[in-house]
């Protein structure tokens, strides 16, 4: 086996052996990026120099016994909305063009304290405002599985990245199913935790009440090390949460007999391709072989999640994204006539289409006369959604469900119609309303030979049972990873 | 479409949004607002009467800490990234007489 087709566990394992250098390992990948690139355009920002220094510095503490974490030398790559000191941090878009951060986002700490090597920063939708990752101000992302389709988003780049064997995990974010979705699009796996249990000091932010980080890996145990590793309590984050079980890799086994896993009927309705719905069934029966005790049950009030979040997370947009102003950082127009004129035209320089649309609708909304009919409204609808999710875990202890109605789409297809664009988000969204935790786990490809993931949904702070039944569903696939990334040809 | 945006609410929401929008912008947003707002009007089928809203999923409570400095001086790397700046300051256009 080649070092890249290794999981991040495994090539963890194997540093710590001595049989793969750290350095050797970031050379690879490296390397793979250079290759691969000019096809994928995954990364916004590579730092070979940098990511080589930091291997032999990581390699010398792995060597005095100093680092025996499970993600020591491992190469990883980071969205471009989380600070990295010293390295560019573009949200994909022009208004941040040259923004050098003079600080690291918590979770990025955590993973380089663990000793995980970061290679470059990955491309996004602008401020993870899209589902394809067309809206980037920084070029196009191809799928790997076939590059005339979009890698999903808004954290694309990142999912590209780890399907093209381009690092060996990487951190997305995710508001309304910005990693599951992608990581379905990418046939990778992806966690989205529940709300608090990852800092969000040092994520640009978008919708703050929504927003949670997460990791984007090739396998289940992958993501529960990253996640043990950037969980943390911390005090610049006000909605951080202390949490006392963050032992998720004790979970990864494969013993789900008993468990109850529920399948949302109102999910599997008008819209969801045919070849998704059949790879989730049968992922449903693999569980059940294994002693899950599965059925179908109306979680409702399905179809007002995305009016709901569209009002949120715009509001929130609007409010988050007033801090870019051509003041402090990032572009400033360079005609104006006052301070005022400053910001109207630095800001409408630098946003592209999709932010400006959701800013504005996000003003909208809350704007005096409309806050109640619209802001409220929303916020209500919110508690209601969590309260049919609060039974539905009264009963079960896992929901499974699609990821996406469909597979990828062709590039260029989605953009023309955002409210279209808005509908794929239908069966992620609800979880950020709720703040729940979810994981997408690949089952299969369609006949188009695109992945398709299926979505393992649990109560708050549940994230152990997710990872117990994904861990338990993967045993019995291996991973598959597309034709591109371990050097076959395609198209 | 059930909401028509009048010319005068982009204005307000340009204004809102500090967006110095093109005719062209504004037309554009005039439609896309409209259909958005058409879809969102689908709450309204909900009955929320009683229903508190929920800002967030947990209970969320101030976290006070002593008024301390324990991050350093990085006035000179924070001002590298301003796009321009003068005596240690950030600089802007005249704003008072």
């Amino acid at each position: 086996m080649s070092i890249l087709e290794m999981t991040a566990v495994e090539l963890g394992r194997r540093i710590k052996a001595g049989d793969v250098g750290a350095a050797e390992a970031a050379r690879a990948c490296l390397d793979q990026i250079e290759a691969l690139e000019p096809a994928v355009g995954a990364y916004v920002t590579v730092d070979r120099e940098g990511a080589l220094k930091r291997a032999e510095e990581v390699q010398k503490k792995i060597d005095a016994g100093e680092l025996k974490g499970p993600l020591a030398g491992v190469p990883v790559a980071i969205k471009d909305n989380m600070c990295t000191e010293g390295m560019r941090t573009t949200c994909s878009s022009w208004i941040l063009y040259n923004f050098i951060p003079t600080y690291t986002a918590e979770a990025v700490k955590n993973l380089e304290k663990a000793g995980a090597v970061i290679l470059g920063k990955t491309n996004m939708d602008e401020f993870a405002m899209g589902s394809t990752t067309e809206t980037s101000a920084c070029g196009v992302t191809r799928n790997p599985w076939n590059t005339d389709h979009v890698p999903g988003g808004s954290s694309g780049g990142s999912c590209a990245a780890v399907a093209a064997n381009e690092c060996f995990c990487a951190l997305g974010s995710d508001t309304g199913g910005s990693i599951r979705q992608p990581s379905s699009f990418c046939g990778v796996t992806g966690l989205k935790p529940t709300y608090g249990t990852v800092s969000r000091y040092g994520l640009i932010a978008y919708g703050s009440s929504l927003d949670q980080i997460g990791p984007i890996a090739k396998d289940v145990t992958d993501c529960a090390a990253i996640l043990e590793t950037i969980a943390s309590y911390d005090k610049k984050d006000s909605t951080s949460i202390a949490r006392e079980d963050c032992d998720f890799t004790s979970a990864l086994t494969e013993d789900v007999a008993g468990m109850r896993i529920g399948i949302p009927r109102d999910y599997f309705g008008e819209g969801l391709d045919e070849e998704v719905k059949q790879a989730i069934l049968a992922a449903a029966g693999v569980l059940k072989e294994k002693g899950a005790i599965v059925e179908e049950f109306d979680l409702s009030l399905v179809k007002y999640a995305i009016p709901a979040y569209y009002v949120i997370a715009s509001a929130e947009a609007s409010s988050n994204l007033s801090r870019f102003d051509g003041v402090k950082y990032g572009l400033r127009a360079k005609e104006y006539e006052g301070l005022h004129d400053m910001y109207k035209k630095s800001r409408s320089e630098g946003f592209g289409p999709e932010v400006k649309r959701r800013i504005m609708l996000g003003a909208f909304v809350l704007s005096s006369g409309y806050y109640d009919a619209y802001y409220l409204k929303a916020l209500r609808t919110k508690a209601l959604i969590k309260k049919a999710f609060d039974r539905a875990f009264e009963a079960y202890d896992v929901i499974l469900a699609p990821a996406s109605p469909s597979t990828a789409p062709r590039l260029g297809e989605s953009l023309s119609d955002p409210l279209k664009m808005y509908l794929g988000d239908i069966y992620t969204i609800s979880v950020n309303l709720a703040g729940l935790p979810g994981m997408t786990v690949p089952c299969g490809l369609d006949s188009k030979g695109l992945p398709i993931g299926m979505q393992l949904i649990g109560d708050c702070f549940q994230e152990k049972k997710i990872i117990r039944a994904g861990y338990a569903y993967e045993q019995s696939r291996s991973y598959q990873a597309p034709g591109l990334a371990v050097g076959k040809e395609v198209r | 479409m059930a909401n028509i945006i009048s010319d005068e609410t982009i204005e307000y929401v340009g204004i809102l949004a500090k967006l110095d929008l093109s005719e062209e912008e504004k037309e554009e947003a005039k439609k896309d607002m409209g259909r958005m707002l058409d879809y969102i009007d689908m709450l309204n089928e909900l009955d929320t009467s009683g229903v508190e809203p929920m800002s967030h999923v947990f209970a969320v409570n101030n976290v006070f800490r002593e008024d301390v400095v324990t991050n350093g001086d990085d006035r000179e790397n924070i001002l590298k990234n301003a796009p321009e700046q003068k005596d240690g300051a950030f600089k802007v256009p005249k704003t008072v007489e």
